[in-house]
């Protein structure tokens, strides 16, 4: 959930009136965000680096909000407060329109073939006639950045660059170069540079390395010309410095580079919009040649039938309403309830009329709707092999055992070195991303689990004897995604003596629960057998109804030692699905 | 061990209740220690030893403080005051001051008696300062008052006296603890033996009838019973079990920790670039690396509606990568088995509604803390019917949220790929005074549902939860690593209470 920070004082002064911290929080909740924190850049500051570096800072307060994910029209202050006045009905919904300059035709942006490979989407506007305050230019410049880090994924999906229109002349060229033929001076620096080298160039920057790797690896880079060969950007890496914008550029060239031509749509409609307030005519779309950025407003029917899975018992009129305070402008057209909505190009979220319904109920107060009880008649049931694990928990405490609770992830070393086995012998799968060793596959076996625990209580007085019912995976050719759960029963016996006794009365028990005599053909029984995690000689395999369903035994000193322990140590695993 | 240990002999408890007997209203332990002419503390012992035998006696403790004799004062009731040994030296004709000084008593005596006046010093006598009486006899004041210290009759002292004497370090001020001890509702100046347990032999020969019984300390803790115990997680999963059980909730097959990217995220319509989709948030697998097996028609569907739409949507619009959606992961929530089965449900012939529900692990790649792990157990409910509303989901929560004993709920709105409206469950915590997050919900979204198969008229409503979250606050428990894992404190899984959600 992305995160703004906005300063109060402007905040109220846009809203026309002041807040309590309480009250301001409360008309978050009502809207769907969340006031995260109340706080200042000398707090945040000295936080992080200390009282010393704050010292100086600003202690203007600030409120971090919380915006839902899909609300990119809410990112900024101008958002924030346009979506709050409407919602509050302290103004009209906004309609927004694309005009054409006064004089000559609007600029143009031309797309070549050559970048179908590394980055086949542009699409561009130009805001006229702005007015930035200081402010007003900090928030523009944040809006990208907070755009940047959620819908454009990090510039991967869209990469926005903004230019001062007066320093530059159309029509613009968006085109993809070897490295060694762009040449130009990046913003903010003193000289030119080729691409190669602003790649090795900005490797150490702490901004910009982070995405180098978007492009790094291409035969071709992206950039954008004017009409004079001036680089005007090198998405999604840096701008030139020649055109950069200042808070007294009056005419704004805002271009958008994608691999999601949708995607860089609903970015360019978002920059547009919300600084459109500040331009004396709001001027946006341009051309090119392979698409064409027309973000129309998109019309929907609703029918009040569908309102009626809200609960509102509200007429097509006031459903209207509701809808129009959340800058969805409706009206009731026709007499059997039809609403015509206009979603506006701010609400890029709204993509089915399940999402105008929502907005409906979020006008009406969710908290508003009566709660009832849906009549679905239906019959519980538990999943069988939950029901018997549930019984066998139960009476494996009972049996003087204690129920343990592991990780279904570990390192390889835990299912297979430390067990004396190979991990090729394992059956275990694979994670290919995991951060630490800890989360390397997942488990093939509860043992390591449980002896874990005991090292991690060799404190408790002895013996120790512990449980635990759970899953292992296995992989399994013959299931959809390659892989199935096991559901196993383990226990181990820690003490002074090895206790082979006790584990072997335990499984004795846990067969006498599950109604399985001692026998040859109908019954289980054990019978020796070799495993390298046991000590030779003290390994059994146990057998119920000819199947093999686990093994039993005394542990091999070596695994004793592997977990770090140091007694002698008896354990018992065996497949519980085999007595469904 | 129940039974009082140590018993003083019953000659001397005898001799004490003998004592109590004699007295009306009750007498100091002290004073017995005098009478029976014992050391205090011995009769202490027989105090607490006669207490334990039930009702015989009634002892309360006090404190008093009272004047002893010090060593040296002592020494001066056997030889007199310092000053009255100096007098005595003196003989008629007087002596040397300096020989005076040799006598252990000389140099505190001399001053003593002089001030006294008993004495008086020729300092120009022929052959060095002499000294010599001035009155025939003396008092011996001081060694008189300590006389009566020594009786017990120092109330008779000034304190001006007292004090001018513990000044010279011949009395001392001291408190004793000492028993008020007065007769009890079972008084009786005779003690019986008495047994510490009840034996097979007694039992049998009915000798108990006889015998006394030793009383047991109830302040003792008892012998911890020798058992095995359930895990406090799992005895809450067990709960909300039976809670699901109890509302007509089906179990759901979750036991599949492996997931196809398509199951777990296409299906619920979570678009491919979605961020939950990310390697730094989800576990890929690289063994087995790809699903294989999705039926195909409905993937065509699924395709469809991401990338074009459909359905009334008007899709994500992009580029939709089966690639993508083969990619195996350890699941990320257990909604990808809710899909399934509702995917199931949408194949038979006739659609029936379903409550469903599962509790089980899910898995993120995320940073761990103090309150987050990289598997968690997420609980589950979802409900398929026609026409229900969100209201309908309000109820559901709420009769929910009841059994676990919260009742005070509201909603907030909020965003989740797979449901819209989508809500955030707040409740009071009258602990925090604020409201807090519980769960999340919403009505399954239809771009999952319609290419499902499932009736349009059909709505489905879901809610989640962590089991890990409302454990440790019921539980106490600050971090996560306490509760889940091999670290887990044994001896606070032996410790845990029973758990009841709603008390």
């Amino acid at each position: 959930m992305p995160t703004v920070g906005v300063k109060r004082d402007l905040l109220f002064q846009a809203l026309g009136r002041t807040y309590t911290d309480e009250e301001f929080d409360e008309l978050c909740f009502e809207f769907g965000l969340e006031l995260d924190e109340i706080t200042s850049e000398k707090d945040i500051i000295s936080r992080e680096q200390g009282d010393q570096k704050a010292e100086g800072a600003s202690d203007v307060i600030l409120y971090k909000i919380d915006v839902p994910a899909n609300r990119y029209d809410l990112l900024c202050l101008e958002g924030l407060v346009r979506g709050l006045q409407v919602f509050k009905e302290k103004m009209e919904a906004p309609r927004y329109r694309r005009v054409s300059p006064v004089n000559g035709d609007p600029q143009r942006l031309i797309i070549t073939e050559d970048t179908a490979g590394v980055r086949p989407h542009a699409v561009a506007a130009v805001l006229r006639n702005i007015t930035f305050t200081p402010e007003r230019y900090e928030s523009f410049i944040e809006l990208q950045e907070k755009l940047h880090q959620n819908v454009c994924r990090k510039r991967t999906l869209v990469a926005i660059g903004t230019h001062d229109l007066d320093t530059v002349s159309g029509p613009f060229t968006y085109t993809a170069k070897a490295p060694n033929d762009i040449r130009f001076r990046p913003l903010n620096q003193s000289q030119e540079y080729t691409a190669t080298q602003l790649m090795s160039l900005y490797k150490t920057d702490s901004h910009l390395r982070h995405y180098l790797h978007i492009i790094e690896d291409e035969p071709l880079y992206p950039v954008i010309y004017d009409s004079n060969g001036i680089v005007l950007s090198m998405p999604p890496i840096i701008n030139g410095d020649h055109s950069k914008i200042s808070v007294n550029t009056k005419n704004v060239f805002i271009e958008c580079t994608a691999t999601d031509l949708t995607k860089a749509k609903i970015v360019l409609d978002m920059v547009v919009t919300m600084f459109s307030e500040y331009c004396r005519l709001m001027l946006f779309l341009v051309l090119s040649s392979l698409s064409l950025s027309l973000s129309l407003s998109l019309s929907l029917s609703l029918s009040l039938s569908l309102s009626l899975s809200l609960s509102l018992r509200e007429s097509a009129e006031s459903i209207a309403q509701l809808l129009t305070r959340m800058c969805l402008r409706s009206e009731v057209a026709g007499d059997d309830g039809q609403i015509q909505v206009e979603i506006p190009p701010t609400r890029s979220d709204v993509i089915h009329a399940c999402d105008i319904m929502e907005d409906a109920a979020m006008a009406y107060g969710f908290n508003n709707i009566t709660r009832t009880t849906p009549r679905t008649y239906t019959v519980a049931n538990q999943l069988p092999l939950n029901k018997l694990t549930e019984l066998l928990r139960m009476d494996l405490a009972a049996a003087g055992f204690t129920e343990a609770l592991t990780f279904a992830l570990c390192s390889q070393e835990d299912i297979a070195d430390k067990l004396g086995k190979n991990i090729s012998e394992t059956r275990a799968v694979h994670i290919s991303n995991p951060k630490t060793a800890e989360f390397q596959v997942a488990r093939t076996t509860l043992l390591s689990g449980l002896l874990k625990t005991v090292a991690a209580n060799r404190k408790m007085p002895l013996p120790l004897k512990l449980f635990e019912i759970s899953d292992v995976v296995l992989k399994d050719e013959t299931t959809d995604v390659g892989a199935r759960n096991n559901r196993r029963l383990c226990a181990v016996y820690y003490n002074k003596t090895p206790g082979f006794e006790v584990i072997h009365g335990l499984l004795d028990r846990v067969m006498q629960l599950l109604e399985v005599r001692p026998g040859r053909k109908h019954g289980y029984y054990i019978q020796a057998a070799e495993d390298s995690t046991f000590f030779p000689g003290r390994c059994a395999e146990i057998f119920s109804h000819g199947e093999s369903v686990g093994r039993l035994g005394v542990l091999h000193p070596d695994v004793i030692s592997g977990f770090e322990l140091t007694m002698p140590c008896s354990a018992l695993e065996i497949n519980i699905e085999h007595f469904l | 061990r129940r039974a009082s240990q140590g018993m003083a002999d019953s000659g001397l408890l005898e001799s004490v209740l003998r004592l109590v007997e004699k007295v009306d209203g009750g007498v100091d332990s002290q004073d017995v220690a005098g009478g029976l002419s014992v050391d205090h503390q011995v009769v202490v012992g027989a105090v607490k030893s006669l207490q334990a035998l039930g009702e015989v006696i009634e002892a309360t403790q006090r404190s008093s403080k009272h004047w002893e004799v010090t060593g040296e004062g002592n020494e001066i009731l056997e030889q007199g005051s310092h000053e009255a040994r100096v007098f005595k030296a003196i003989p008629e004709e007087g002596l040397p001051q300096s020989e005076l000084m040799k006598l252990p008593s000389g140099k505190v005596g001399f001053s003593k008696a002089m001030s006294n006046k008993w004495i008086r010093l020729d300092k120009g006598h022929e052959g060095g300062p002499r000294v010599f009486r001035t009155v025939d006899s003396i008092e011996d004041a001081v060694r008189e008052k300590l006389q009566q210290v020594k009786k017990g009759q120092s109330s008779q002292l000034e304190e001006k006296e007292k004090n001018e004497l513990k000044k010279r370090k011949l009395l001392t001020e001291v408190t004793v603890k000492s028993y008020w001890i007065t007769k009890g509702s079972n008084f009786s100046t005779t003690i019986t033996k008495q047994e510490t347990e009840l034996t097979p032999e007694m039992i049998a020969s009915g000798s108990w009838r006889e015998k006394k019984f030793k009383p047991y300390n109830f302040e003792a803790m008892g012998v911890a019973p020798d058992s095995g115990h359930l895990h406090p997680l799992m005895k809450v999963r067990t709960q909300f079990r039976q809670i699901f059980l109890e509302m007509g909730f089906t179990e759901m097959p979750t036991n599949n920790f492996i997931e196809s990217s398509f199951w777990n995220f296409d299906s619920l319509f979570q678009p491919q670039q979605h961020p939950a989709r990310d390697q730094h948030d989800t576990f890929f697998l690289s063994d087995p690396a790809l699903a294989h097996e999705f039926p195909p028609d409905y993937l065509e569907r699924v395709k469809k509606v991401h990338s074009e739409g459909g359905f009334g949507s008007q899709g994500y619009k992009y580029d939709w990568k089966i690639e993508e959606a083969q990619k195996n992961i350890l699941r990320t929530h257990t909604t990808a088995v809710s899909a399934r089965m509702l995917y199931k449900l949408a194949q038979q012939e006739k659609f029936t509604p379903v409550k469903y529900f599962s509790i089980d692990r899910v898995f993120r790649n995320e940073t761990l803390d103090a309150t987050h792990l990289a598997e968690f157990h997420q609980i589950e409910g979802v409900v398929a019917d026609y026409g229900l509303t969100l209201g309908d989901l309000m109820g559901v929560l709420h009769q929910f949220f009841t059994k676990l004993g919260i009742t005070k709920l509201r909603f907030k709105p909020a965003y989740n790929p797979y449901t819209e409206p989508s809500m955030e469950v707040f409740s009071y915590h009258e602990g925090l005074k604020k409201w807090v997050e519980v769960g999340n919900s919403g009505v399954f979204r239809p771009e999952m549902l319609l290419p499902m198969g499932l009736p349009e008229e059909v709505s489905v409503i879901a809610w989640g939860l962590s089991l890990e979250r409302p454990t440790m606050i019921k539980y106490g428990i600050n971090n996560i690593r306490e509760l889940v894992g091999h670290k887990v404190n044994l001896q606070m899984v032996y410790d845990s209470p029973v758990c009841r959600l709603d008390s």
